[in-house]
């Protein structure tokens, strides 16, 4: 398979980020951001404190700046939820540029951006520091179902398998002329869908079969458990750790 | 459509994410009864096949697009209980390796696109069933109801969640309509595609559709000899 290793949103690097287990990450990710997202609204010193503490983690990840960045369109439909935000809600107007908006909405919008940009921001460092298996044995040492845990991982196994495929029916539809134009196209490209699911469940059933004949019975050998240092906690629990204290402090500002 | 962080403040985010759990738990146990032992591979093949058509994307007339979500399409071709594993293990992985859909989000977008497209899609679905006539040509059809519906309903759902932890101070009834009129349009374009791979299926391999399985074991097997054949032709056979 001409499949590229790791994923398109992993930066091979060594750093103390890159080494840290997986569990460790993604519990101090959840817990991050949910700081961020408990961080009363209106506070933006608060978000921008936030921000630095995880400028200060990016540093250390030894993954460059634009590399994030470029990945955060990802969040594109939110801001422009964001900035219709003001021009939707109720309550006191306010002037800003010389458009009447909502001065609720307005600070409602400015708070969704920043605690979106930074949820997309901390996930991405997650995502450009942590290989997809280091993620699956992180989520099976949080005690994650197994079930899920080993769907997962079929699924990130053949993300790319049936992405490529996807790939090559295009190329198959436009060398005969196809192109995606208007309703009349729906058809064919739900054809292609339609083969693309066949294709799948046949390939899950072959699959199946083969992990019988090597003896599978159910479950599946453990993705290697791999137990944290107390210096790795440590580590890892400094940004929540900062985040809580920042949030905290926001409250007692606002209190 | 992916929530993202700070769109619901803590506690209802925590609160869905419970619903999710509740949700994922009685799904695990009912995948079973739908694949056995197959679960695994199969529903993680069928995720990385929702995924890759939740990348088609189709115009939404104001010159935007949606996507498709799948949770009909998914309900349809391997049963609810897999639908909603293969659904939030989609939900998952975007999270956390695509970043699209915050992490304390999950909760809610596993409560919204999972629990509830796949729920209401199968529901829908299953109704249609019992009041169209039982033929096979009805599969399509009914699981285009299913998707139309699912999308507004995760929509109004969203709404709902909104008005109890929402940070702004929308007008809610301005917000439900908003939301409605413009979900019904990514409904319309949910139903078709959804209900063009089911037909498409259908024509290929209908024993695959897991809500087909009904309506292909009522078939009666027919079987025409020779006489019969005769009978038809009216005797003038070459």
């Amino acid at each position: 398979m001409g499949a590229a290793h790791g994923h398109r949103l992993y930066f091979h690097a060594h750093s103390p980020l890159h080494r840290l287990p997986g569990h460790c990450k993604v519990l101090a990710l959840v817990t991050f951001v949910l700081c961020v997202v408990a961080t009363p609204s209106r506070a933006y010193w608060a978000f921008g404190l936030h921000a630095l503490a995880l400028v200060g983690v990016l540093v250390v990840s030894r993954v460059p700046a634009p590399f994030i960045v470029k990945r955060m369109v990802v969040e594109t439909p939110f801001v422009v939820f964001a900035l219709l935000l003001p021009f939707m809600s109720t309550g006191p107007r306010t002037d800003v540029l010389g458009l009447s908006v909502s001065e609720a909405g307005l600070h409602a919008g400015l708070t969704l951006l920043c605690k979106g940009t930074l949820g997309v921001a901390a996930s991405l460092l997650l995502a450009a520091t942590t290989e997809p298996r280091d993620i699956l044995a992180g989520l099976e040492r949080l005690r994650l179902p197994a079930q899920l845990v080993q769907i997962m991982a079929f699924m990130i196994r053949y993300l790319d398998v049936a992405g490529a495929e996807m790939g090559r029916m295009k190329i198959a539809r436009e060398s005969r002329g196809f192109q995606a134009k208007g309703l009349r196209s729906w058809p064919v490209v739900a054809r292609s869908g339609g083969a693309l699911f066949i294709r799948s469940y046949e390939r899950g059933e072959r699959v199946h079969l083969a992990m019988l004949s090597r003896g599978y019975a159910g479950t599946m050998p453990s993705l290697g458990e791999v137990a944290a240092t107390r210096v790795q906690w440590l580590t890892a629990i400094m940004l929540p750790a900062v985040a809580l204290s920042i949030s905290l402090a926001a409250w007692g500002v606002a209190a | 459509m992916h929530v993202p962080d700070g769109f619901l403040d803590a506690p209802t985010s925590v609160a869905t994410a419970g619903f999710a759990a509740l949700g994922v738990g009685l799904a695990l146990r009912g995948a079973r009864r739908e694949l056995d032992e197959r679960t695994a591979p199969m529903a993680g093949l069928v995720a990385a096949f929702i995924f890759a058509m939740q990348m088609l994307n189709f115009p939404v007339p104001p010159s935007t697009s949606g996507h498709l979500l799948g949770g009909a399409l998914a309900a349809v071709l391997v049963g609810p209980w897999t639908g909603v594993l293969c659904l939030s293990v989609v939900l998952l992985v975007q999270s956390l390796m695509f970043a699209d859909g915050g992490v304390t989000a999950l909760g809610t977008n596993i409560t919204l696109m999972g629990v509830i497209g796949v729920g209401v899609g199968w529901l829908v679905f299953r109704g249609l069933q019992r009041l169209l006539p039982s033929t096979p040509a009805m599969v399509a059809p009914a699981a285009a109801l299913g998707g139309l519906l699912s999308v507004p309903v995760a929509a109004v759902a969203f709404t709902g969640l909104y008005a109890v932890g929402g940070e702004a101070a929308v007008d809610l009834s301005t917000l439900l309509a908003a939301m409605a009129a413009w979900h019904t349009l990514i409904g319309i374009g949910e139903a078709a595609i959804t209900a063009l791979t089911v037909a498409s299926i259908m024509t290929v391999r209908p024993d695959l559709v897991y809500g087909a399985r009904a309506v292909l074991e009522s078939r009666e097997l027919e079987i025409r000899t020779p006489a019969d054949a005769d009978a038809d032709t009216d005797g003038s056979v070459a």
